[in-house]
């Protein structure tokens, strides 16, 4: 992916910027210029907040057959994360034995490197998600 | 608007066909439908092809007048279109040329679907159907196409307590199938073990609870249903065409385990032909994972929900039980040419109830094709039924 595209998104892939909705409260991650639901009504109300980085495991899957780029972290465990707020996303949860990954898990964002554009390019960071311990 | 007709079809056999090119393949199925059906190249008035990424498979865009010109049409100047909406396209097709044929504009419509994907190695080819999926959101973030489903197949055992063995019951009841299909990319019949110890992809989906890459191309001819019989003693009546859409990420559903685009389409649909579920008697729906032909089987209406496993074990999915499911072999095993396959699902469906189908088969009056582009972001139904 080139580079001016992955930078144009760095504030949601570094600080897991959302907007929340004036009208009905609803969080969008990323960032929306209007609301899912409220569609008109929520017209220039869409306010941009961080997420807290904290949620819970909604779903996952242990991946065993990866893209290129990632052959390095296999077998690697991605997963839906559903924040706190509310907003749903997509991660990788890391620093983890896959076998202990379970729907529920308490989980926390971490700011990782996600790829780069190869061994001279440039390199790509973003959220990845690590396990909360108590 | 009018009566529409399917009057012909064809189809090639699916699978990897390094000796020969995506023009080759893609006019070989067109040609098929029109010779069959008697018509000469100016009968015919706009040529549709479902096609989702001749660019990144073969590096060739304008796939619609590529076709056209291939087919010996270029001299004709017909319009020639593509139609893309990732593993939707062909469904997406057929449906463009049902609505040009339905609105009057035009008599005689040929709709094609076609890709070549196995010019390009597994890994690449894997990519390239993330496409389907969000980019920025998804992929970027590690997501494959199959680990979407996954997360689809884990969830879904969670919330309805389903076992690895229900989604391993679509993959060997698909291969059965396929096995009495001489165009399918897989003849030959598996067992559950064979599925539950096959090499990971994303767990808890393995290597046959995914559809393969294929190269392969379906085409079908369509007229208004007051001309059909210059053409055929036994045409086929669309009774339905509908279509829907959902958010394009996975994550911004609030349930991953229904498609709405499904369910809305489904209904649209059953609307449309004045029918309910109860009445169809073969569907062919989107298995490019075990567990979607699960949700599709529940989201069209013919099992409650969390119930589609279980249906599926007990062998009323199969030819012979209630509502015969992918009776060609499914993406499972007929092959998966991303672009074809909706058209594939029709040619199966006219098959059937020209009672043109050989082993496979079934008693059907009435057929659904069920056929969805990335995770249930388009959603097209169709309805057929003898005319
Ligand atoms: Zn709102």
């Amino acid at each position: 992916m080139a580079a001016p595209r992955f930078w144009r998104e760095a504030p949601s892939r570094y600080n897991l910027v959302a907007t929340r909705c004036g009208n009905c409260g609803s969080v969008s991650f990323p960032p929306r210029s209007f609301c899912p639901k409220c569609h008109r009504k929520s017209v220039g109300r869409m306010e941009r907040f961080r997420l807290a980085g904290k949620g819970s495991v909604y779903t996952y899957s242990v991946v065993h057959e990866v893209p290129s780029e990632l052959d390095m972290q296999k077998p690697y465990v991605i997963a839906m994360i559903e924040m706190d707020e509310g907003a749903k996303l997509t991660a990788q949860v890391i620093d983890v034995d896959p076998k202990d990954v379970h729907i529920g898990m308490r989980v926390r964002a971490t700011l990782r490197r996600l790829g780069d554009e190869g061994p001279d390019g440039i390199i790509h960071y973003g959220y990845k998600f690590v396990p909360i311990l108590n | 608007m009018r009566d529409v007709a399917v009057i012909n079809v064809g189809v090639t056999r699916f699978g990897e066909m390094w000796d020969e090119s995506f023009r080759a393949i893609g006019i070989e199925a067109g040609m098929q439908a029109i010779m069959d059906a008697g018509i000469a190249g100016d009968d015919i008035d706009a040529l549709y092809v479902g096609n989702m990424s001749a660019g990144r498979f073969i590096d060739q865009e304008h796939i619609g007048a590529l076709i056209a010109d291939y087919s010996g049409m270029a001299s004709a100047h017909i319009p020639a279109t593509r139609v893309e909406a990732a593993g939707a396209s062909g469904g997406l097709a057929f449906r463009q040329g049902f609505l040009a044929v339905a609105s009057g504009l035009h008599d005689i419509v040929v709709v094609g679907g076609a890709e070549k994907m196995t010019d390009v190695g597994d890994v690449q080819s894997n990519s390239i159907q993330a496409t389907a999926a969000d980019q920025e959101w998804e992929v970027t973030l590690g997501a494959t196409f199959a680990s979407l489903h996954a997360m689809i197949a884990k969830r879904y055992m969670y919330d309805f307590e389903a076992v690895r063995e229900e989604l391993a019951a679509v993959a060997v009841k698909n291969h059965r199938h396929g096995a009495m299909n001489p165009k399918a990319q897989f003849r030959r019949e598996i067992t559950m073990d064979t599925v539950l110890n096959a090499p990971k992809v994303a767990d808890p989906l393995g290597m046959f609870d995914c559809s393969p890459n294929s190269d392969g191309s379906a085409a079908v001819v369509l007229c208004s249903l007051e001309r059909a019989r210059e053409f055929t003693d036994t045409p086929v009546k669309v009774l339905a065409s509908s279509q829907a859409s959902d958010t394009l990420a996975l994550h911004h559903r609030n349930d991953i385990c229904t498609f709405a685009g499904t369910r809305v389409a489904a209904r649209r649909a059953y609307e449309m032909a004045g029918i309910g579920p109860q009445q169809v008697q073969v569907a062919e729906v989107h298995d490019n994972f075990s567990i979607s032909e699960i949700i599709a089987i529940e989201d069209l209406g013919f099992f409650d929900r969390g119930t589609g496993g279980k249906a599926t074990v007990d062998g009323q999915t199969a030819i012979g039980g209630n509502v015969a499911i992918n009776t060609s072999g499914g993406l499972k095993a007929r092959g998966d040419p991303v672009g074809a396959t909706g058209v594939a699902q029709i040619v199966e469906l006219v098959h059937q109830l020209r009672g043109e189908a050989d082993r496979r088969q079934v008693e059907a009056e009435v057929g659904l094709a069920q056929n969805v582009g990335g995770t249930g972001a388009t959603v097209v139904v169709n309805i057929l039924g003898v005319a």
